[in-house]
């Protein structure tokens, strides 16, 4: 590196910057006073003509506001307190906030937009999707636990035994179908039953097509509904016509179309106690293909459309009339789920259906947000038409019977929590609560849970109608137990839903179902589910067992999960019974450790059970037990130790992926002896399944291989016998490095293995592939060098790997097509972690940044000045100053960079360097670097602000005297923007800076500057003027500023006065006990202000009495605490929360100055007073006192004689 | 409405810690008993305060501490009837 070089590079940005002032004119750079605005866009601020008007008048804004809010009061009220007449309309806080915090150079992922979509369906994976498969609702259950069986069902709840015989049927089914489908597959003839209904209708058909056998035995046959009747398992009754000279005759009608479709539910056709909506019936038999596409506005077909659909009279077929004494079905919920049972309302036995919509439920074209009875809405969704459509039809209230109205009831409230306003929400949510006993567990879930049912449900709803759930819960208690089925069946997909929230939220009700309905009935009604036919239901079932484990208790599950576990009867129950067990330590964690013993003594045996599902399943549940009892309880796991392990060797694929899975979170747990011997007996197949192409076995092996390495008792020396050379040779390739995971993992396990081996052994081995030519292998290099390194040090680095490192890391950082933090990170800390050993690399290193600050691409360059403030330390180190002055100088010309991000990096690079070297061996000056940052103080990005403002106090800290007051001056105009920022760090850097400009050049023209500040119309760069204030006081002694603030208490303006009083609050804050000597000064002021109108004044200055309170306890100054009380003790009856805590906060900042007493004296008045609106704040006055001091208020009671006896305290010896 | 709720609850937390404290319907007898309880546990608890008033009564101390702990019961009188 030679100082021709930088020398070059200095000079090419100069030039830069020359050409760039002089294609902007007059606007830009001021040779003389170094200040350049390089940017493109016409500044706003500024007067163009610069000759006319000159430019650094520091007050030439002075009396104007300099700024538009950016952002409106988002605490309080403003000090003026009135409304605008005129309404404001303003852009989102999104909007306005997105420049303040954009990205810089990359733009946002535009497919992000899908993942946050707002329907819950949308993001939903298959697997998820199959809650739409469980059939609608459930019906309910008998309740054996209830004290009169039937008080509160229908008699038509399913008993156990029921649902048992249904559940067997299911399963009956889907192996038939099985068999079936495994017999097409070998290409047998399946000979399928028939209905002799069907054979004449086919066989009609048949001769048609020409053909006769292949088409009878290919798939079942639509029938011409579109739905697959026969699969269901459950005939129609044309199926089951026994008569077949009969049911020739009669050619398939249309009017079969209602029974057909009740067969299609899968579970029972009668007791259906739940009428479910049209969607429901939509969405719980998806085989009828039209209707499940469009949930909830299926109206029905008019005859055009079937005779579009359906082959006509052209083809032989014979549209029939309607039988005598037809009526169609109206009722809009009935249409597809004609029950049997007789209903009142739509006295017809057929289904057929009018296309003319007769309810206002069925028309879609108008969405109303106002709901008679309900109010405005906040939404109104086509699909809760088809829920809420009966409030639009108005109608008597009067001539309805109580379940109707009650009906109506639920639902107005329904939908004002589904849909209403916040406030609606809540006053609604507190009915239904209140109500829930008398509305009935029936009423109630009836209409909730098939709105939680809908396809287009969102997140929002979601929320809200499973919070009306978990209230109700509560109320309802036993009564809920008849419909514990169908909660779960709503409830359970919750728990495997994305969002961590929802799954928490599932949670919380299935374990407050637990709690109301109890462990019988939980069982009873979970109890089918286990061996259901869809694993699907089996896994949601085993999840939510889990929760009720952990509701109540795992001890009162235990003898039902050994049961489950040992089952007979089907290796189903057995699989479901051991997840069970997998899943409840990953909701309880530790809290398992006590029966740690049973729930392994659960699983034991079916490790080595027939099912390979089931081996594989106890495996994976063993691993989740160790994991939570880590680092005890390895005496639960010695009977399962052998099996383990001799069934490791037995196992292929993902059994073999599992148990080596249980044995990796087993291993921790031993102690040093059984660990290493262990180890070694596993590590055979783990070294075999290295070189396995499934990259889950990948991914376990790492796991198993880094917990085994962290065990104490495998020691270094077998790793590297035995472990590392298989562990490079099967996972140090590039292939690994592409993807995300793998990459990953192979990371963490090698910095793992790293921990026992040492530094020095690992990058002997990787570090040739820091010149790689793939660059995420070298990405992968790089990081497993800064872990390690970072973890271990350097101190194991030979000198001849460190030549190799450096020049490794250096050819990386150069060679990086993406800039990538990952490898500045690496570089950064293996330069610092070789400290001095660096020194011969340093000109090397410090080319590359050089060369790269001159790059084009904004991110290089940025990358390279990151470097830099990495760096700056060891350079220093080295004894390197010259150099860095050099680089100083460099990073000085490219202070007009234009990208902020960049710009900030150079800044920060400047900020390293200039706390290394010192103030006064900074190059270039500071005297002319301040200059060139005063400018840039006014840029709006983040990064630049948070850079300079830190560079800028650190200067006004170290070394003020560099640079003259008018530059200090100049830079706290700047600072008062500074004062809006919306980082916190930000706003607290600019406040110390004004401490330490004030304190440099004297506080009267920096004060002069915040007072004037006060007068500006944005409340949060007043609040912040307000704190500098009270940081100038403090740095420069209270009486410098008081009487200057206390004479602009002066000007009549409300804003003013109350900046004031709240810079005179922070001010005795900030100077406590040193507060003292000006009590009596500022009495006056604070009289006046608690006298005033306005509340937000009072409200002020009680924050500001009590700051001032606090800081004179024990000094003596309880006359004007007194009187300052007397003041305060008025506002007690404020009613606004800001200000009635403000005033409590002061009285009990004087009780603490003045003595318990005397404030108690003020508070006896009112305890008893005959108004209770007197009563309650006094009250809250005493319970105050009474928390804070109940001991010292002893002496202070009244005395009542008669009531109260305590002669002891007037005893005197 | 909320706010109200809000207030009743932490009221309600708040004296199921410290039962001394007392709301808008507090009865005179309540608060008396609870002042004439503090007042003894206090003495009792501040060992150089209860050593003087022994010396001023004349008795022992422990006799003194004793008295002060018996007084704690009902020392506010029975509470009043409540009528319904």
């Amino acid at each position: 590196m030679s100082d021709a070089d930088i020398e070059a590079v200095r000079r090419l940005q100069a030039e830069r910057n020359a050409a760039a002032a002089s294609q902007q004119g007059s606007k830009t750079f001021d040779k003389s006073s170094q200040r350049t605005d390089n940017s493109t866009k016409a500044s706003l601020t500024e007067s163009f003509d610069t000759f006319l008007y000159e430019r650094g008048g520091a007050d030439k804004f002075s009396g104007y506001d300099t700024s538009i809010a950016v952002d409106g009061d988002e605490e309080m009220e403003d000090a003026d307190g009135g409304h605008n007449l005129v309404g404001q309309y303003t852009a989102t806080r999104n909007q306005i906030d997105e420049m303040a915090r954009g990205t810089g150079v990359e733009e946002e992922d535009i497919l992000l937009g899908r993942e946050k979509s707002g329907r819950i369906a949308d993001r939903e994976t298959d697997y998820q999707k199959r809650r739409f498969n469980r059939g609608a609702l459930t019906p309910t259950r008998a309740d054996p636990f209830a004290a009169n069986a039937h008080a509160n069902v229908e008699g038509e709840s399913q008993t156990y035994r029921e649902v048992m015989a249904l559940r067997e049927l299911d399963r009956e089914e889907e192996r038939v179908k099985k068999l079936i489908a495994e017999k097409r597959e070998k290409g047998e003839d399946v000979t399928e039953h028939q209905a002799t209904l069907k054979t004449v209708e086919q066989d009609k058909e048949n001769a048609e097509a020409g053909s006769t056998v292949a088409v009878a035995t290919e798939k079942k046959r639509k029938n011409r509904w579109g739905e697959p009747a026969a699969e269901t398992g459950k005939r129609s009754r044309f199926d089951m016509a026994p008569a077949p000279e009969e049911a020739a005759k009669s050619a398939p009608s249309r009017w079969d179309l209602a029974p057909s479709l009740t067969a299609a539910t899968p579970v029972g056709n009668q007791g259906l106690a739940t009428p479910i909506h049209p969607s429901q019936a939509g969405a719980a038999t998806p085989a009828v293909g039209l209707v499940a596409d469009v949930p909830g506005q299926f109206a029905g077909w008019s005859d055009e459309d079937l005779d579009i659909m359906l082959p006509g009279e052209a083809d032989g077929y014979k549209v029939l009339d309607p039988p005598p004494g037809y009526e169609p079905i109206r009722t809009q919920a009935r249409r597809l789920m004609a029950t049997p049972a007789p209903i009142p309302s739509a006295g017809g036995v057929g289904g057929f259906m009018m296309q003319e919509p007769e309810s206002v439920q069925s028309v879609g074209k108008d969405l109303p947000t106002d709901i008679p009875g309900v109010g405005e809405l906040q939404f109104f969704k086509a699909e809760d038409m088809a829920y809420f459509g009966k409030l639009m039809e108005g109608g008597d209230e009067t001539s309805m019977s109580v379940e109707e109205m009650k009906e109506r009831k639920i639902m107005r409230l329904l939908l004002k929590i589904k849909n209403g306003t916040p406030p609606m929400r809540k006053t609604a949510l507190r009915q239904i609560t209140d109500n829930a006993r008398d509305f009935g567990p029936g009423a109630l879930f009836n209409q909730i849970l098939p709105l939680l049912m809908e396809r287009t449900l969102e997140d929002q709803e979601r929320h809200l109608l499973v919070k009306v759930i978990d209230r109700i819960l509560y109320k309802l208690d036993d009564l809920v137990r008849p419909y514990v089925h169908k909660i779960l069946v709503v409830i359970e997909p919750l728990l495997i839903d994305q969002d961590y929230y929802a799954r928490v939220e599932g949670r919380e009700i299935i374990s407050n179902l637990a709690k109301a309905a109890g462990l019988a009935t939980m069982i009873s009604t979970m109890r089918p589910d286990i061996d259901h036919a869809d694993e699907y239901v089996r896994n949601t079932t085993a999840r939510a067992f889990a929760v009720v484990a952990s509701a109540l208790g795992i001890p009162a599950l235990l003898p039902f999960l050994r049961a489950v576990c040992r089952s007979k009867k089907s290796w189903q129950a057995r699989h479901t019974g051991v997840k069970i067990v997998q899943h409840i330590p990953i909701l309880m964690g530790c809290a398992i450790l006590p029966h740690l013993k049973e729930l392994v003594g659960c699983v034991a045996a079916n490790l080595s059970d027939e099912q390979a599902k089931v081996r594989t399943v106890t495996a994976l549940s063993l691993a989740s037990l160790a994991e939570a009892a880590n680092p005890y309880g390895i005496e639960s796991f010695d009977d399962i130790l052998s099996p383990l392990w001799t069934g490791a060797r037995k196992q292929r694929g993902k059994g073999l992926s599992a148990f080596l899975k249980a044995v990796g979170y087993i291993i921790p747990l031993m102690d040093e002896e059984y660990a290493n011997y262990y180890t070694s007996q596993i590590m055979e197949i783990l070294i075999r399944e290295f070189a396995s192409p499934d990259e889950e076995m990948k991914k376990v092996v790492l796991k198993v291989v880094s917990q085994c390495a962290s065990t104490p008792g495998v020691t270094a020396s077998y790793l590297k016998e035995h472990v590392l050379t298989e562990f490079f040779k099967g996972f140090w390739m590039r292939r690994m490095a592409l993807d995300r995971r793998n990459y990953r993992q192979v990371v963490d396990t090698t910095v793992d293995l790293g921990q026992k081996v040492g530094v020095g052994e690992i990058l002997e081995r990787v570090v040739n592939n820091l010149k790689d030519e793939s660059e995420p292998y070298r990405k992968m290099t790089v990081e497993t060098v800064e872990k390690l390194i970072a973890a271990l040090g350097a101190a194991d680095v030979s000198e001849r790997l460190e030549e190799r490192l450096i020049d490794g890391v250096l050819f990386a950082f150069q060679e990086q097509s993406i800039e990538d933090v990952i490898i500045l990170n690496g570089f950064g800390t293996v330069v610092n972690a070789l400290g001095t050993r660096c020194k011969a690399y340093i000109p090397q290193i410090v080319s590359t940044i050089l060369w790269r600050l001159n790059n084009k691409s904004p991110t290089v360059r940025q990358q390279a000045a990151d470097l830099i403030s990495r760096v700056a330390l060891v350079m220093k180190q080295c004894d390197e100053e010259a150099l860095m002055g050099k680089l100083g100088i460099v990073l000085y010309e490219y202070l007009g960079e234009e990208y902020p991000e960049v710009l900030g990096s150079i800044l920060g690079a400047l900020r390293a360097i200039v706390t290394v070297v010192g103030i006064t061996q900074m190059q270039p000056p500071i005297r002319d670097l301040l200059p060139r940052l005063t400018p840039i103080l006014r840029n709006r990005h983040e990064k630049v602000q948070e850079n300079t403002i830190d560079l800028v106090g650190r200067i006004a800290d170290r070394g003020p005297e560099s640079v003259n007051a008018r530059e200090w001056m100049r830079i706290c105009f700047e600072l008062m923007d500074m004062l809006k920022a919306h980082k916190k760090g930000i706003r607290r850097a600019a406040n110390n800076t004004f401490g330490f400009i004030a304190k440099a050049i004297g506080p009267q023209d920096v004060l002069a500057a915040l007072l004037g500040n006060l007068r500006v119309q944005e409340r949060q760069s007043r609040v912040c003027t307000a704190v500098a204030i009270g940081i100038v006081a403090e740095t420069c002694a209270p009486f410098t500023v008081l009487p200057a603030l206390m004479n602009e208490y002066r000007v009549p303006d409300l804003n003013v006065q109350n900046g004031v009083l709240k810079a005179l609050s922070f001010l005795f804050e900030y100077i406590g006990e040193m507060g003292k000597d000006y009590v009596y000064a500022v009495t006056p002021l604070l009289e006046d202000a608690l006298v005033d109108r306005d509340q937000v004044h009072r409200q002020t200055a009680a924050s500001a009495v009590k700051h001032v309170a606090l800081g004179v306890i024990g000094l003596g100054c309880e006359d004007a605490m007194v009187h300052l009380l007397n003041l305060l003790f008025p506002n007690i009856f404020e009613t606004s929360p800001h200000v009635i805590d403000r005033v409590i906060e002061a009285i009990e900042a004087i009780r603490m100055a003045v003595g318990t007493g005397i404030v108690m004296n003020y508070v006896w008045a009112g305890l008893f007073h005959p108004a209770r609106k007197v009563r309650t704040p006094y009250w809250r006055l005493y319970n105050d006192a009474y928390v804070q001091g109940a001991d010292a208020m002893i002496p202070y009671y009244p005395g009542m004689e008669g009531d109260v006896d305590r002669p002891e305290l007037s005893i005197i010896v | 409405m909320a706010d109200k709720l809000r207030t009743i609850q932490n009221l309600e937390a708040l004296q199921a810690r410290y039962i001394g404290t007392g709301h808008a319907d507090t009865t005179k007898y309540e608060w008396t008993s609870n002042i004439l309880r503090d007042s003894y546990s206090s003495y009792v608890g501040h060992p150089p305060l209860l050593s003087y008033m022994a010396v001023g009564m004349g008795e022992p101390k422990e006799k003194m501490r004793t008295m002060m702990l018996e007084k704690m019961v009902r020392g506010a009188g029975n509470p009043p009837e409540t009528q319904e």
